[in-house]
This record gives structure tokens, sequence and C-alpha cells, in this order.
């Protein structure tokens, strides 16, 4: 099945910045509670604002880990202005497949946390024309 | 030997289900194994809908003209045949609501805010539907009582071997599920009903998954409360029902107020409507309670026994073919008193990515918590995946169960 294509399962298997960073400047943790998925994201950045180290673990399923762990390679690198900035599409992009509207909250968790750790909020701008 | 098909003609039956009859792509015909969320409609429920809105509509109890009359003609049998349906002793003892969760929400408020004293106790089941979790917490924080909970055996039964303890002190309600909807697990609430009334407790259950399912009689089972959903058990949904005994609906206070549950209003106050119009405020769900009755007529035209020998034939071969899937039954099934859905758990997989692939060969199953946290929470588990039947599926469809099974297993075979 498409859905399962190749690289996330390898994704999936084999989750990148496993693991939580210590000191970290972004840490926000959340359940989805439509299916009990846990995701836990902790990030440092250097004096530039610069993603230095992304650490995360959670527990779910195959979509939302390969998700959080395309995503994570990502966002190294980037500055916390650009970790802002990180939509629905580029997670879309780096899956590659298409995802079903039900399984899209499963897609989007990583997105949700990253952006709720860099804004610092439960949520944010703009949140609802995701 | 009980060969299935003399059980039931399930090609006979299935011939009355259009919706099962499709594919849900090219080449895949759908296997439908989600009846513990809801069940399908057979044609005789349509039509009697369609029927009604074509010829009999207009608004029940109001009218002085033909419509009216045989609008509420229809309501109200669809209450009687009901009431026959679990042998309640009378018609003015069904309640009709908009599902279960609302007649659990109608006894919790109505009764609760009129009954429970600070330090009252309620108890519960660790097994229990949020449905018949939530309700009460609501109610108990309101009025300062206590919820203690029924724990749950490693086997997915009720352990009653604490039930003095739980039952000691001020307890006034006992709310308990006669089928879990998560682990197929059939209470035998007898035992139960028996000690909550010799401590002076009212027993409510939550019948949303057995009255669909086998016989019930709430005068054997000496049931204070029943709650059901008429969408599980082959009707609409929109429509439910509280069963209570008529002393105890009489004696509480209303839950919803306005039109239809007053006999008269004056500006100072209101003299409440006769039970059960008392709590059927507003124009009912009319057309889905006459639904509700063509589905009773239905499922007893089949016969209720019939359906639970036959169910339980299905959920044995089920669980004999899961045996032969990498892991064993054990790993995929939980172990179940007598129910008829076992829940799926495989290690390494999700159960979302198992309903996914499932989907992918036509089967319908539910993934996630089944709003019941606290029973996975029993069992550490996050979620699971439910595949669960009804008098509709077959033999062929439990094979294409295992099939798909071995298909997602290929998938994720690392
Ligand atoms: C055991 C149990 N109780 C209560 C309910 C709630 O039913 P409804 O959503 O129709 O109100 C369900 C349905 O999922 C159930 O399985």
């Amino acid at each position: 099945m498409d859905m399962y294509r190749e690289l996330i399962l390898d994704h999936y298997q084999n989750r990148r910045n496993w693991g939580l960073v210590e000191d970290p400047d972004i840490d926000y943790e959340e359940d989805n509670p439509l299916c009990g998925d846990h995701l836990h994201l902790t990030v440092r950045l250097d004096d530039a604002r610069r993603v230095v180290a992304v650490g995360w673990e959670g527990e779910g399923c195959a979509i939302s880990q390969a998700s959080a762990s395309m995503l994570g390679e990502a966002m190294v690198g980037k500055t916390l202005d650009e970790l802002k900035h990180f939509s629905k599409d580029d997670i879309l992009e780096m899956l590659g497949i298409p995802i079903s509207p039900v399984r899209l909250k499963c897609a989007l968790l990583s997105l949700k946390i990253l952006k709720a750790g860099a804004y610092g909020l439960t949520g944010w701008p703009g949140e609802e024309d995701e | 030997m009980t060969s299935v098909e003399t059980l039931l003609n399930v090609e006979a039956i299935r011939q009355d289900f259009p919706v099962l009859h499709q594919e849900v792509k090219p080449g895949v015909p759908l296997v439908y194994l989600d009846n513990a969320a809801s069940s399908q409609k057979p044609t005789q429920v349509i039509e009697a809908v369609s029927e009604f809105y074509r010829k009999h509509y207009a608004n029940v109890h109001r009218g002085i003209h033909k419509l009216s009359e045989e609008s509420t003609e229809a309501y109200e049998g669809a209450r009687a045949k009901t009431a026959t349906f679990i042998n309640a002793a009378s018609r003015r003892e069904i309640v009709f609501t908009r599902n279960a969760t609302e007649s659990v929400n109608l006894v919790a408020q109505a009764w609760g805010r009129a009954n429970l004293m600070p330090g009252d106790v309620i108890v519960l089941t660790e097994m229990e539907h949020h449905a018949n979790i939530v309700p009460w917490q609501l109610i108990a924080k309101e009025r300062g009582a206590e919820v203690r909970y029924v724990p749950v055996t490693d086997d997915g039964l009720l352990d009653l071997s604490g039930l003095d303890t739980l039952l000691s002190g001020p307890v006034k309600m006992v709310a308990a599920t006669h089928m879990s909807n998560v682990l197929g697990t059939v209470n035998a609430l007898e035992g139960l009903v028996q000690a909550a009334h010799d401590v002076g407790a009212l027993v409510f259950v939550d019948g949303a998954q057995s009255v669909s399912h086998k016989p019930v009689d709430v005068q054997a089972l000496d049931a204070d409360f029943l709650a059901f959903s008429g969408h599980k058990m082959c009707g609409p949904s929109g429509i439910g029902v509280l069963y209570g005994k008529r002393e105890l609906l009489e004696a509480m206070p209303p839950f919803l107020a306005g039109g239809d549950m007053i006999k008269r209003v004056t500006l100072e106050g209101a003299e409440w409507n006769d039970v059960p119009w008392k709590f059927e405020a507003g124009t009912p769900a009319i057309a889905q309670a006459v639904g509700l009755g063509a589905a009773v007529d239905y499922l007893t035209r089949v016969g209720m026994d019939r359906i639970y020998a036959y169910e339980q034939v299905l959920l044995g071969y089920a669980l004999e073919r899961l045996e032969e899937v990498p892991g064993g039954a054990g790993a995929w099934a939980r172990p179940v008193q007598e129910g008829r859905g076992g829940g799926l758990h495989a290690g390494g997989m999700h159960p979302h990515d198992i309903a996914e692939l499932l989907n992918d060969r036509g089967v319908a199953v539910r993934a996630g918590h089944h709003c019941a946290m606290p029973l996975h929470q029993r069992f550490n588990l996050v979620a699971t995946t439910r595949a669960s039947f009804y008098l509709y599926n077959t033999r062929e469809e439990v094979d294409r169960l295992i099939e798909a099974l071995y298909y997602a297993k290929s998938v994720f075979a690392f």
C-alpha cells in the first residue's frame, strides 16, 4: 500500500534523533487523545537561535512516528524563525504519500508539537487555517 | 453438530442489508466488522422510516388531525414494541432519548441532583465506556459524592472479590456495563444487582452492547435502569432508550424542560407530565423511534437467542483462526468469558496501522481506545484494534480478516 512506502517504514523502524537532549531550549510534549499517541520534543539552540540538536521520544503509529523522525531531521540547522514557518504542506511533502483525512492528525502531531514548543503556546497563530 | 447455517439463514439476512453489497475499491468487497461502534440497517428499517415520512408524518401528541394521530400512534407503538423487546412491565417505563449516552446523563443528573448527598458513593467498574463514567464523575463532583470502581481481572472479568468493601458505606448507585465494548465480556450481573440491592443501592445497567446481541429481560435482571442506543441494533441513529422502574421514574424530577413534559404551566411554575413523557421535552425523534420499532420487529423475527448463539459460533471460529496467525490468539485477542468481540493488539504494530492495512483489503475495523481509556490503562495498552461481529457476518468474512492480518504483518515484517 502506498501509505506504507519504504521510506516511511524505514523512519518508523529507525527513528532519527531518538532520545531527549539535555538542557533543551524548547521542551514540549503532548498526546493525541484520539489514538493515544504521545510525542515529546526537545530542541537545543545556539546563540544565534539556530537548532544545534533535536531529540524526541514518543509512541504511535507508523505515520506519526515517521513524520516526527523526518521533521526532526529537517529542523537541524534551522533558525527559530524558520521553525515557526514549517507548514502542513512541508510535512506532507516529506511523507510523500496521500494522507486520508482521518490520518491527518497522526501525520501532523509532530508539527503541532514543534509549533507549540516554538511559540510557547498550546496552539499557534494561524492554526485553524492549517 | 451445530452447524452455523442451522442457527441463522445468514445469506437471506445479508440480502436485507443493502450497504453490505459494495466494494471499497474495484475487486475488493466490503467486510464490515465495526458493529460495536454502529450497526448497518436492513431494508425493513429503511423502508419503515421512509414510508412514515411519505404517508404519516406530523408532530406527536399535539394536533387533532389525521396525520398527528397516525404519527402519535406510530411513535407510541414503537415504545410499546421496545417495552416488549426487553420485557419491561409497562411501556410507561420506556423513555426515548437520543442515545445511551443521553440516558446515562438523564439519570445521573435528574436522579443525582435529587438524591446524592455529600459523602454518598457511586460504584462503577473499570471496564465502562466513557458514557457510563463521565456523567457520574460530573454529578459526583457537583454533589460531593465519591466514585469507586470494581476492578477488572487479567482475564477481562469483573473482580467481585472485594465487593463487600466496595459496597460499604452510603452506596446509592451501582452502574455497570452488561457487555464490554472492548473485551466483549458479558457480565452476569445478577450477583452484583443482588448485592447492590441488599445495601439499598440502585443499579444502572449499560445495555448499549448487550441489547443488540442477546436477549435481555429487565425484570429477570431486576435492573433499576437500563440504557441502550437504536443505532447499534439495526435502528436509526438519534434514538436511544432509558428503561426505568416506574416508581423510580415517577419520583425523579425532570431532566430537560420545555414543551410536552408538562401538564400545566402558570407564570409561577409547572406541573410535570406523567412518565415517560415527563422526560421527553420538546419534539422527539419521531421517525427514528418508528425506525427503532421496525428494528425491534426485525430482530424479534430473527430471534435474539439465535443471533447470540450464532455470534458465539462465529467468535469461536475467529479465535481459532487467530490462533494460526504468528503470535497466536494470545497476541491478538484478549480472552473473554463469552463475549463477541476480541480486542486485537499485536506487538510492534500500532492499531491505527493495522486498521489502515485491513481497510486496504476491504475489512472495516475500529482502532483506538474505543471510549474506554481506563480499561486500556488497566491493561497497559494505548489503543487496540477491534473486530466486532453481528448477525450478518460470515465465516468467509472471518477468513478475509485473517488474510488481511497476514497482509498487514507482511508489510511490517522488518
Ligand atoms: C458499552 C457502551 N456504552 C455506551 C455507549 C454509548 O453509546 P452512544 O454513543 O450510542 O450513546 C457505547 C457505544 O459506543 C458502548 O459501547
